[in-house]
């Protein structure tokens, strides 16, 4: 078996030499070397930059294809600017709400005291439940809270009605209520390597050192997980801010958010421009790029202490 | 005076019993070690001083006071880890600062005993940086600092230099010692390296399977080891298990061999017991020219040679060690037959109870 | 156990299951208002509704087209990324963050557009148009896991040791490489279909008849029927997951017992 390794070392030495001239020549081979990838670049330009180009463009035509800026001016009109308002608040909320609970049901299942199988069951449930969504998600609230649901029934039972008191189900509201059930799994998923990146012997340091529960956050724990924390709501923000289906199902296409305007003019009977969708898909563009760019310098703070 | 007191301590987790009984006193500014191999109960019983965990029987007390079930926050106690244990978000400096900061200190008293430990420590020109950009060396300094900023009662240290090089460990183990001796302050310092409780402490206490086997001085613990585990765990020994023939002039068999041990006096014969010598104080000879086994010697062959550096090591046939310097050695190669004299009055003998847990022909230096 | 983690952990468990239990709770109603429980009419009628085996056909298909072609593009492509161009692997990772900025709905808009002018049997079937974007979609994952797998493993060393013992570049790839990053391929595969089961954004406003569009279909117009047919695509998605925890948990043995079977 030695003699095996010996031998296989000497191979893998020799055919290393062999296989890589261009290192000790020192002659760089690497245009022959790209010319592997181009399958893959091909690819993602056509189905990916080409489309998203066309987008960025298209946004700026009119229908005879001449450029302007009237697809655009309309979007600060309604209903687009009230959509806009209503998809950021929506992705808002579901955002730091999905963060901040998502957070506190993860470090509840991950910390010291919680059985093991608490942890492997929501890590699970999460798996499934962050690629939940769309039309079975928007079913089941139904069945759940919508006119017919069961804890709506229950609720008027006990004597206490719903609608009663303001609540609609297809409404803001309750879309933020449904998106919750992919956002928190999502959080939770992110968020968990976060948590078990929080070493025990910080926490127990920081107990000798006189440390309360809360200073541990407030100095360690909190900053420490900062970097992540602002990952995830950028990745909540932009996962709420492009969702369409859920919506869609849920209120039969009727809430104002950005991209149900956009789905009806490809669903609907309103298609005498398409450039505004375009425009309207460029807008969505603008307001992801802006959170990002909101996000990187954040980021680059809160993880200055890093590697 | 006692300063640190552990009495009774015993720790269950489900049917393993980490710890099962320990009493440990610590006198005022005495620096006691808690040696043996992994799994014995030392760090069981570091983290029930810290206040991480709770004994299920048994009390720590500390300056009189009983602090078993104070949470560990209020123990007043500086901890150093084994790795990891600084706030990786903050500089040195900051991390130095965290205990005082905790307890209200303005900022320019915090940075001003911060930069005095972190002087003492040697890292006076590191203070602004962060834990990933500081060696493993130079992280377990400033721990140390930090544990000691805020003038703890105890200082207590969970194998802090098990994940360094040996160079440095050696290093920063000598400074530990200093800083202790110069400060005063009690500590308690867990480690499984014999060799480096044996060179800082003032005392001594080697755990196996949660009990303490014994405990004493480091000069104790090597020329007069109590248990056959004492003897195996600090140091390397002859172990030459034996009979006892006669007990008024110590003479006891071995592997067909006589030999004379002045330990041996006064037990009963036929007792089973365990001769143990140290290697250097086995004395070898090359056989022939009128050199033969008699009277206390016993004849081998050497195996093998190994060179260790300040000595070297012969391994002989019967499971026979010996350490000489390299000068000598070089007279006795592999292969040639030796007479090895083992000396009465250099010898310890133990009683070999049937369950003895011996460490059977475990080599710690693994030569 | 902390109590604050029990209420939490009970609340979070209770928010998750119980519109599980709705969804259940309706696909037994009976179709009459105010009757009594249970019935299984509503299973018995998508079970015998063409339309539900014809779409699930569909996008099942879809997705099994949607993974080969993944595979086919980007495990070479990784290899080749991790072998010889390991300076391009951030560009592609990066590349793999940009269908978070152009999300399904913008993407469909762009591609109706740019793909206008293909053949028909390209662009009016899914096996062209959607296959097409889906693979886009997966890309992220795939990516992923794939690199996770790559990663995991020492292709270099692999790849010269096949290569001195005379094999060829395909050779190299599909019999030493690909046996080697199976768990991850399967586990973006799982992933990706997943995806495509209940991608409804791109079908729908491209027109196309897929498992999630028929599923809107029933809700839209049969209340109670869609509530059995709900349940049946979780367990649809579970299933795929469920598989996919498996190979994962395998894929902890297995590359272990391959580098130790190899010799």
């Amino acid at each position: 078996m030695a003699d095996e390794g010996r031998q296989l070392a000497i191979a893998s030495d020799a055919a290393s030499q062999a296989l890589r001239p261009d290192v000790r020549s020192g002659r760089r081979r690497l245009p022959l070397a790209w010319l592997a990838t181009v399958p893959f670049f091909a690819y993602t330009i056509a189905f990916l930059f080409a489309p998203a180009a066309s987008v960025l463009v298209g946004a700026f035509q009119d229908q005879k294809n001449q450029a302007t800026l009237s697809n655009i001016r309309l979007l600060f009109h309604q209903p687009y600017i009230a959509a806009y308002k209503t998809s950021i608040e929506i992705s808002l909320v579901t955002a730091l709400l999905g963060a901040v609970l998502g957070l506190l049901i993860a470090y509840a299942a991950i910390r010291e005291g919680t059985p093991k199988f608490i942890r492997a069951t929501l890590a699970t449930f999460s798996g499934v439940a962050a690629n939940f969504g769309g039309i079975p998600l928007a079913f089941a609230f139904v069945a759940t809270l919508g006119p017919l649901g069961i804890v709506t029934t229950w609720l008027r039972n006990a004597g206490w009605d719903p609608s009663e008191h303001g609540f609609q189900l297809y409404s803001k509201a309750g879309v933020e209520l449904t998106y919750m059930y992919f956002q928190l799994p999502l959080m939770i998923l992110v968020i968990a390597p976060a948590i078990d990146g929080l070493r025990k012997e910080w926490r127990e340091a920081a107990a000798n050192l006189g440390a309360k529960q809360w200073q541990f956050w407030r100095y360690v724990g909190i900053p420490v997980l900062m970097p992540s924390l602002l990952g995830a709501v950028i990745l909540l923000f932009g996962n709420s801010f492009a969702a369409y289906a859920t919506a869609y199902s849920l209120t039969s296409g009727t809430v104002n958010i950005v991209p149900i305007l956009i789905g009806a003019y490809y669903t609907g009977n309103v298609l005498d421009n398409p450039h505004i969708a375009q425009a309207l898909a460029f807008g969505m563009f603008v307001v992801l790029a802006v959170m990002m760019l909101l996000y990187l310098p954040l980021q680059r703070r809160a993880a200055r202490w890093s590697k | 005076m006692t300063f640190l007191q552990l009495e009774n301590l015993h720790r269950d987790f489900g049917t393993v019993k980490a710890l099962n009984g320990i009493d440990i006193t610590i006198g005022e500014g005495e620096f006691l070690s808690l040696l043996g191999p992994s799994g014995c109960g030392k760090t069981t019983a570091l983290r029930l001083v810290a206040g991480f965990d709770r004994p299920n029987q048994g009390r720590i007390i500390v300056d009189g006071k009983d602090v078993t079930n104070v949470s560990p926050n209020k123990r007043d106690m500086g901890m150093v880890f084994q790795a990891y244990s600084l706030f990786p978000n903050m500089t040195a400096r900051q991390n130095v600062e965290f205990g005082l900061r905790i307890r209200g200190k303005n900022r320019t008293a915090r940075r001003g005993r911060a930069d005095e430990l972190l002087e003492l420590v040697g890292l006076s020109h590191a203070v602004d940086r962060f834990p990933h950009q500081l060696s493993g060396g130079m992280q377990q300094r400033v721990a140390l600092a930090r544990a000691l900023a805020i003038e703890p009662r105890v200082l207590l240290l969970d194998e802090p230099l098990s994940a360094l090089d040996a160079k440095v460990r050696v290093q920063l183990r000598e400074e530990i010692r200093r800083i202790q001796l110069e400060l005063g302050i009690t500590t308690l310092y867990v480690t499984h390296d014999q060799e480096e409780a044996l060179a800082i402490s003032d005392h001594v206490a080697v755990m196996y399977g949660g009990v303490i086997e014994q405990m004493g001085t480091p000069s104790e613990m090597y020329t007069a080891p109590k248990t056959p585990f004492v003897a195996e765990f600090i140091g390397t020994m002859n172990r030459l298990e034996s009979t006892i023939v006669d007990g008024s002039t110590g003479e006891i068999e071995h592997a067909g061999m006589r030999l004379r041990i002045d330990a041996a006096r006064g037990r009963a014969q036929g007792e089973r017991v365990l001769v143990l010598v140290r290697p250097e104080a086995l004395e070898l000879a090359a056989s022939g020219k009128g050199v033969s086994a008699n009277g206390n010697s016993v004849a081998a062959e050497v195996l093998t040679q190994t060179f260790l550096g300040p000595v070297t090591r012969l391994k002989m046939t019967g499971g026979l060690i010996a350490d000489m310097s390299t000068a000598r050695a070089s007279a006795l190669p592999v292969g040639s037959s030796v007479v090895a004299t083992v000396p009465a009055a250099d010898a310890q003998v133990l009683s070999l109870p049937d369950d003895a847990p011996l460490l059977a022909a475990q080599d710690p230096d693994g030569l | 156990m902390a109590p604050s983690a029990i209420v939490l952990l009970l609340l979070a468990a209770t928010y998750f299951i119980v519109p599980l239990y709705a969804t259940l709770a309706f696909s037994l109603k009976k179709n009459e208002a105010g009757a009594p429980c249970c019935t299984l009419a509503n299973y018995s009628w998508v079970i015998h509704n063409p339309d539900f085996w014809h779409t699930i056909k569909i996008s099942f298909l879809l997705a099994l087209e949607t993974i080969v072609i993944s595979l086919v593009l980007f495990v070479p492509t990784i290899y080749w990324v991790h072998l010889r161009l390991p300076r391009l692997r951030p560009v592609i990772a990066f590349l793999a963050l940009i269908p978070f900025v152009v999300p399904p709905i913008v993407m469909v808009v762009g591609l109706l557009r740019v793909l206008q002018g293909t053949p028909q049997w390209f662009y009016g079937t899914p096996w062209g148009f959607l296959a097409a974007a889906y693979v886009i979609l997966a890309f992220p994952y795939m990516f992923f896991s794939l690199d996770a797998g790559f990663r995991a493993i020492d292709v270099h060393t692999l790849t010269e040791a096949s290569q001195s013992l005379g094999a060829s570049w395909p050779t190299t790839l599909i019999k030493v490489i690909v046996p080697n990053i199976r768990a991850a391929a399967l586990a973006g595969s799982f992933l990706a279909l997943a995806i495509v089961m209940g991608e409804f954004t791109i079908a729908n406003l491209a027109a196309f008849h897929t498992f999630p569009i028929f599923l809107q279909y029933v809700n839209e117009s049969a209340g109670f029927p869609a509530g059995a047919l709900t349940l049946l695509s979780f367990l649809i998605t579970w299933g795929a997951m469920a598989s996919l925890l498996l190979v994962g948990r395998r894929r902890r043995l297995g590359l272990g017992a391959n580098i130790a079977g190899r010799r």
